[in-house]
């Protein structure tokens, strides 16, 4: 008889909380997935594709899916890393053999080879290039996120990706390279 | 306990916690007056000098300047002009090394001064408060003053402060070694000085005005205190000489205790610091009017021979200032620009004094040992010691050798004044500000390229979204105009139904004539070994008819679909096939089959069915004058298919000249059942070229083409149909293209002319010129016309077999030169191009016309 009190007293408690959990459950669901967030935010956003999928947005959806870390060539080792830091998996060198610094271009159109053809405008994915049916094109610089995608449309290939130029707000003090100089 | 500001004015200092005593070494050159120095040779003067944005450019290459003269316009925030600090002209606008560690390249202007000095027209204040507030901030502010300290922030904002300000400090610190510009300014200057502090006292309305000076300064300390005696707001301190007192917020903590919050600006907490420098600077704009052109300068080291501070014109090369010193340069010379602790060596010395110089050192090797090698760090924690900051240059090391960010900036890297200190008492010489340097510019760096994937992911979303709408949008008007499509006008049906039953009619006399026809080849037939196809061409007439009665019908369907003036068209269209039908009824045995194939979007739907009516009806025309001859040349369905942008009417147009040219063609081929085998030369043609290499490459290609034509004499021809599906896309210049095929089928046909007496087995080439969507058709015509060129050729070996061929011979018709059109058809070349095109046209045309003559004379009969 004391059992069958105990598990009574046992069934009703377990009634209660499970009531309890699956409210909670309902009440403070959350609703993304997070992590596609806070991958997607590691992700460089050139939206150049060389992932494999079309952004990086997408991208980052296939790595919350378990997909390899190491896919993004613009965003380098150090994209690696920290997505490696996020996923809680062994960082990878970058699939492909990419160097692990890449070196930041942006494309360059040679105007006056230009036939404006718009197959660039076409493919850029941040809408940078500028440009009407035969008319020339240009890259607005500050938009361009260097992803290549426009050289390869380019059916008379004047379009050249030029390393980022430095500046003297971009420039780093070079460490081992502090210039002792002959004064003439 | 006292308040605040009776302490302050007991002339309590307070202590900032670290710091470090470097050797002074400031009387090499505080024991002279401030020199002057000749005028340099060449003024060198970066348009950018300070923190924040470029000026705009007032001046040209080659223009005069007088002294004084603003060179640039300040326009975003946070910009300042710069002046012509000498009379000159301005020999270059281009970028020059700039007075940065990297020296990197920065636009400059590039004067020479004419040795005159004049001054432009100055406007001093004489009274202050006849100048509102925004007066003065505009004079401070196109004078051009930076904060002559350290970073350059711009005056007029410091001063337009919006914060109330308890407490101005004037900053004659002056802490690093070796500098003794604001020494000696103060000792010679103090008066203007304490004008300049006297505006900034109008302009803030402080409680209380400090002037800190370290104490081993004592000349200057005494100019001061004597200047600002009539000023009971304005304390002179003396404060221990310890480096870095001469920090902004080691100087606040100094004289009034009060500490920046960090990541802060002293405003915050009611304070204000300005150089000596720039409140001498001040007082020069206001009351003399001049701006910001020249300042004091410290050369000094060992290797200069007149160690002192001169007045340096902004612009001047670091070069002419050591010249001027007697500069005698040591084995591994360095110059560093600013003082031991915080300067810079200079990549080279032809980089300008700017605003912010207030140093230059030519240290000897001795003086200055040249830095050892890094050894590991003992955590002896010397540094932390010294850090004026209380930061922890350990901890801040290790993380910047691990490219840590996230822990340099939780332990406040950013709170660093770079002031040089940690590295000074490095026992193991590790250089702790460059990696501080390294890590900040790099961290800046991460935060640039953060903000700008933000924007490129919010653009490719924008992106995305516009593609998608624009489909869907697509999407919606192909569904509305096919709805629209179903349920024609029924006005329109009627013409439609009385316009078939006029054909009807006209099919019967068509009938008729068949007969005739059929008799006529019979007769024919009997004298000639020739196949009577008439039957079957009958046949084929009929079927052609109703197929061209059926486009039409849907033609007209569709031309109700968007135009207004529906009727119009319609009566046009009308008028146009009566017009073919009537062509038709006068030609005998030969049916034209041309179907204007337009499926545009938006014609201008009645021109075009005028133009193509008008084609039709030469076509007939020229039907008719071959008589006698079962005609069964499928001339060229020219199927132009032009797309929504295109311009169908001109497109028509030149298919109705090609498709002319094909009949006459066909008229001279007499009494010669031409089956006509076409051989489809797919030209798929991309893109870029230059229209005027086109054209002369076109004009190559037809003059080939003649030539191969004029050989083939005597000889079955093989002509010539080309049907040139030029199937132009959105973006591609239809009428271009259809002239382009027009020219080269009428040179096509010109060669089947002049094949007289054989059998034409031709022939034909449908150049099917599939250009996409940006292709440029011309080079698809030049390539077409190639490609024909070639089929002659070929079919000039199939001679001796078909020579046998020939009855009676016809009289060879001069060719003539019926691309009169082509060149005049070339809207939109320019004028040049056209007369180019032009003139290449006439010499193919006068060599064909050339060419057929010959033939005439040669073939007797």
């Amino acid at each position: 008889m004391t059992l069958f009190y105990a598990l009574i007293a046992l069934g009703s408690l377990a009634l209660i909380f499970g009531l309890i959990l699956g409210y909670a459950a309902v009440k403070y669901r959350v609703e993304s997935n997070p992590i596609v967030d806070q991958v997607d935010a590691i992700l460089p956003q050139t939206q150049c594709g060389q992932c494999g999928y079309p952004g990086c947005r997408p991208y980052a959806e296939a790595i919350a899916n378990g997909d390899e870390i190491n896919k993004c060539p613009p965003g380098g080792e150090a994209t690696v890393k920290k997505l490696a830091d996020l996923m809680g998996v062994e960082a990878k060198p970058l699939a492909g053999g990419e160097e692990a610094e890449p070196v930041k271009t942006v494309a360059y159109i040679r105007e006056d080879e230009c036939i404006g053809c718009t197959k660039c405008i076409q493919a850029c994915p941040v809408d940078a290039i500028v440009g009407a049916t035969r008319q020339m094109h240009t890259v607005i610089d500050d938009e361009c996120t260097g992803c290549d995608l426009c050289v390869e449309p380019c059916p008379v290939d004047c379009i050249d990706m030029l390393p980022v130029e430095q500046t003297k707000q971009t420039w780093k003090w070079q460490l081992d390279a502090i210039a002792v100089k002959q004064i003439d | 306990m006292d308040s605040l500001v009776e302490q302050i004015e007991r002339g309590t200092l307070w202590q900032f916690p670290g710091g470090v005593h470097p050797p002074e070494q400031k009387s090499l050159s505080n024991q002279h007056p401030i020199a002057r120095l000749p005028l340099p040779s060449k003024i060198v003067l970066p348009l950018k000098q300070h923190i924040g944005a470029n000026g705009q450019l007032l001046v040209n290459k080659g223009d005069k300047v007088l002294k004084g003269q603003a060179l640039t316009k300040p326009s975003a925030n946070w910009s300042l002009p710069i002046h012509a600090p000498t009379s000159g002209e301005v020999l270059d606008i281009t970028p020059a090394p700039s007075a940065h560690p990297s020296a990197l390249p920065e636009l400059s202007i590039i004067m020479a001064p004419d040795g005159e000095d004049s001054w432009c027209e100055l406007h001093p204040v004489a009274d202050l408060s006849s100048l509102t507030h925004a007066q003065l901030i505009d004079i401070l502010h196109n004078a051009g003053i930076a904060g002559m300290g350290g970073a350059g922030f711009p005056t007029y904002i410091k001063a337009d402060s919006h914060q109330p300000i308890e407490y101005l400090i004037v900053n004659g610190v002056e802490c690093e070694p070796y500098i003794t510009a604001d020494d000696l300014l103060m000792q010679t200057h103090a008066k203007e000085i304490v004008q300049g502090i006297e505006v900034m006292q109008h302009l803030l309305k402080p409680q209380r005005i400090i002037v800190g000076i370290e104490d081993n300064k004592p000349q200057a300390i005494a100019a001061m205190k004597q200047a600002c005696e009539h000023n009971d707001a304005i304390l002179v301190r003396a404060i221990p000489t310890k480096y870095p007192s001469g920090g902004e917020k080691q100087l606040i903590r100094v004289l009034t205790s009060k500490e920046v919050p960090s990541g802060g600006i002293p405003a915050d907490i009611g304070v204000l610091v300005q150089n000596v420098g720039t409140l001498f600077a001040v007082s020069e704009a206001i009351y003399k009017g001049k701006p910001l052109i020249e300042r004091v300068v410290t050369v000094t080291g060992n290797t200069i021979h007149k160690a002192q501070n001169v007045w340096a014109l902004i612009g001047t090369e670091i070069k002419h200032l050591l010249d001027c010193q007697g500069f005698t340069p040591v084995p591994e010379q360095r110059v560093v620009m600013g003082g031991p602790m915080m300067g810079f060596t200079l990549p080279t010395v032809r980089i300008p004094v700017v605003k912010t110089t207030n140093c230059i050192l030519a240290p000897d090797n001795q003086e200055l040992a040249q830095p050892g090698d890094e050894k590991a760090c003992i955590r002896c924690s010397a540094c932390a010691d010294a850090c004026p900051q209380t930061l922890l240059p350990q901890q801040l090391q290790w993380f910047a050798k691990a490219k840590d960010f996230d822990k340099l900036e939780q332990y406040n890297l950013f709170d660093c004044i770079e002031c040089g200190a940690c590295s000074y008492v490095c026992p193991s010489e590790i250089p702790l500000v460059q990696y501080y340097r390294v890590a900040k510019a790099e961290i800046r760096e991460q935060k640039l390229d953060q903000i700008k994937a933000e924007r490129a992911k919010e653009r490719f979303e924008a992106r995305k979204e516009r593609l998608e709408r624009d489909q869907q949008e697509r999407q919606n008007r192909h569904k509305r105009s096919s709805a629209k499509a179903v349920k024609p006008d029924a006005e329109k049906a009627k013409v439609a139904d009385a316009l078939e039953r006029v054909k009807q009619k006209q099919g019967d006399k068509s009938a008729v004539q068949a007969a005739i026809e059929r008799a006529k080849a019979k007769k024919a037939a009997d004298g000639s070994i020739e196949p009577d196809n008439s039957e079957v061409a009958q046949e084929r007439a009929k079927r052609k008819e109703q197929a061209r009665l059926y486009k039409e019908q849907k033609q007209s369907a569709q031309d109700t679909e968007q135009t207004a003036d529906d009727k119009k068209d319609a009566v046009a269209a009308a008028i146009a096939r009566a017009k073919a039908k009537k062509a038709a009824q006068q030609a005998e045995k030969a049916t034209p089959d041309e179907q204007p194939n337009t499926d545009d979007a938006k014609p201008e739907p009645r021109k075009a069915a005028v133009a193509a009516a008008i084609a039709r009806a030469k076509a007939k025309k020229a039907a008719q004058q071959a008589e006698e001859t079962p005609s069964d040349t499928a001339a060229e369905p020219a199927q132009a298919q032009t797309d929504e942008q295109s311009d169908p009417r001109k497109a028509a147009v030149a298919a109705a000249i090609a498709r002319a040219k094909a009949k006459k063609a066909a008229q001279q081929a007499e009494e010669t059942p031409s089956d006509t085998t076409a051989e489809p030369t797919q030209v798929q043609t991309d893109e870029q070229s230059d229209p005027r290499k086109a054209a002369v490459a076109a004009a190559i290609a037809r003059a080939k083409a003649k030539k191969a034509a004029k050989q083939a004499e005597e000889r079955p021809s093989d002509t010539a149909a080309e049907p040139a599906q030029a199937q132009t896309d959105e973006q591609s210049d239809p009428r271009k293209a259809a002239v382009a095929a027009a020219i080269a089928r009428a040179k096509a046909k010109k060669a089947a002319q002049q094949a007289e007496e054989t059998p034409s087995d031709t022939a034909a080439e449908p150049a099917q010129v599939q250009t996409d969507e940006q292709s440029d058709p011309r080079k698809a015509a030049v390539a077409a016309a190639i490609a024909r060129a070639k089929a002659k050729k070929a079919a000039k070996q199939e001679e001796e077999n078909a020579q046998d061929a020939d009855s009676t011979a016809a009289p060879a018709e001069q060719p003539k030169p019926a691309d009169n059109n082509d060149t005049s058809e070339n809207a939109p070349l320019t004028p040049e191009q056209k007369r180019q095109a032009a003139i290449k046209a006439a010499v193919a045309k006068a060599k064909a016309k050339k060419q057929a003559k010959e033939q005439e004379g040669n073939d007797p009969s």
